[in-house]
């Protein structure tokens, strides 16, 4: 199945999706399916400010740990609650229910260096 | 890459496979945790076909094996297998083995994938005058393990013989021209058997294994399960992995397996010393520094090998193998800490680079199987 195309991708394998100043961060289907099962998720709380490119948070599995980045610069202003008590929905759902953060973004302009889906799906497909 | 003869087997039941020390196996079919669970709570199927299979025929076969393992042999019966360590002349861990007695002067030797060349070289080079031949028949060969509280009454449908086998006991079975060696043994803490079939015969086996089961339902009593959940299982149930709990250069009496070293092995009429028994009585009088050690960790987080064990601001130990355990719905591991922080119930805590977890020493296994 194809990346979805309404939201921006990085070679860390975070997809990133604008909707008026809001962003929400997720990982994709290729990056949950390289980890495995996930069985951890910490996002660093709401109201934290994020630089470009820096790490919001962490998510664990059975194999390992991995940190996560946000491409955009911003203020995280609510994490996904749900994947505290149940991490497995980063693995279902890794493009709506299992999303990670959302942050308000005031310069969303480092959006443009991202992949495409189809850009992302060439290379990681 | 080397390929199982279950390669196509895993790819049309959806595996992520992934390379193994040389070797293409599955990971995972659905998820590691769901393959976990089922395993403890009906019966999973796993493809060890990489694992080494060493036979050791000759007037000298017993005396070989004796020479290289670190558990006695000799007073095994035929028909019974038996974990070893294979041991280094320092007393470190070259391997851990299963040895099965098929004849007065015949046996078989199951040994890790990574560590198939170099103990086919140790034996080879523990031969002096001996008279015995060593084969590796790995490629030849394969096994499969069939593990789980139902797994036994599924082989009941097809034999009523390995079902009454005792634990660490097998039976050879001749199927039309391929002979099938099938054992009470496993690496999950559940009951179960693990096969060993010409690689020519797998897949008429598989068909007559699995005719009763649908492997594709999803309330089959067996489904197959990867290398992911073989390791955590192993993990729960306690038991060591080469390359962790196990080294070359880790004293084999750190390893919690004293049940697996005879120490006084050369004593009796057949006596024989083992490859390693000299450096293991020094450092028994030396006195044993560090141990292999189980740990409950606080919360949901994972701790991984080589993170620090603390006991205080002084690093007392390191991580070997940890997950989140299915079963206990907790973080676990195993560590290799200083002896006097080894006993049951002592508060240590594991850096995580970011963070400090506490964490309370525990006895092995975590998890043991509900009697029947």
């Amino acid at each position: 199945m194809p990346s979805p195309s309404d939201r921006r991708y990085t070679d860390s394998h975070e997809w990133h999706k604008l909707t008026g100043e809001t962003l929400t961060l997720g990982l994709t289907k290729h990056a949950v399916e390289e980890l495995t099962d996930i069985t951890y998720v910490e996002m660093k709380p709401a109201g934290t400010e994020i630089e470009p490119g820096s790490e919001v948070g962490e998510v664990e599995s059975v194999k390992a740990t991995s940190e996560v980045y946000c491409a955009v610069g911003g203020e995280i202003i609510e994490i996904n609650d749900k994947l505290m008590d149940d991490p497995s929905l980063l693995n279902n759902d890794p493009y709506e229910e299992g999303w990670l953060v959302r942050l308000r973004v005031t310069d969303a302009s480092t959006l443009d260096e991202l992949m495409s889906g189809e850009a992302y799906d060439e290379r990681y497909g | 890459m080397l390929k199982t003869p279950f390669y196509d087997f895993h790819v049309e039941h959806g595996a992520k496979m992934v390379d193994f020390a040389g070797w293409e196996m599955p990971i995972l079919y659905s998820g590691i945790i769901e393959e976990h669970r089922q395993v403890r709570s009906s019966g999973g199927l796993f493809d060890v076909s990489h694992m080494g299979r060493f036979w050791v025929r000759g007037r000298h076969a017993r005396r070989l094996l004796e020479r290289v393992c670190s558990r006695r042999v000799s007073d095994m019966q035929v028909g019974q297998c038996r974990y070893s360590l294979v041991c280094n002349e320092q007393g470190g861990v070259r391997d851990d083995v299963l040895v099965y007695r098929l004849d007065d002067d015949a046996f078989m030797v199951v040994v890790n994938a990574s560590n198939r060349e170099k103990l086919f070289e140790h034996f080879e080079s523990a031969r002096g005058d001996w008279v015995f031949k060593l084969e590796d028949r790995t490629v030849e060969t394969a096994m499969v393990a069939l593990q789980g509280p139902n797994a036994m009454g599924l082989i009941g449908k097809v034999s009523q013989e390995v079902p009454s086998l005792k634990r660490f006991r097998f039976v050879e079975k001749n199927l039309l021209i391929a002979k099938l060696l099938v054992s009470r043994t496993g690496y999950t803490g559940e009951d179960g058997v693990e096969a060993i079939l010409p690689a020519n015969f797998v897949n008429h086996a598989m068909k007559l294994l699995l005719k009763d089961v649908n492997m594709s339902e999803a309330e089959a009593a067996i489904k197959p399960a990867g290398l992911g959940a073989r390791d955590t299982l192993r993990m729960e149930a306690g038991m060591p992995l080469y390359g962790h709990e196990l080294e070359e250069d880790l004293c084999a009496l750190s390893c919690g397996l004293d049940f697996a070293i005879s120490m006084d092995k050369d004593g009796d009429e057949r006596g024989e010393p083992f490859i390693g028994l000299e450096a293991l009585r020094r450092a028994q009088q030396e006195g044993i520094r560090e141990k292999i050690v189980g740990l409950m960790l606080d919360g949901r987080r994972t701790a991984r090998p080589n993170m620090a064990v603390m006991n205080g601001d002084k690093q007392v130990g390191r991580i070997t193998s940890a997950c989140l355990s299915p079963t206990l719905g907790r973080p676990i591991a195993m560590a290799l800490v200083e002896i006097k922080h080894a006993e049951p119930g002592a508060t240590l805590e594991v850096e995580t680079g970011r963070a400090r977890i506490e964490a309370e020493v525990t006895k092995l296994p975590f998890y043991q199987a509900p009697k029947k």
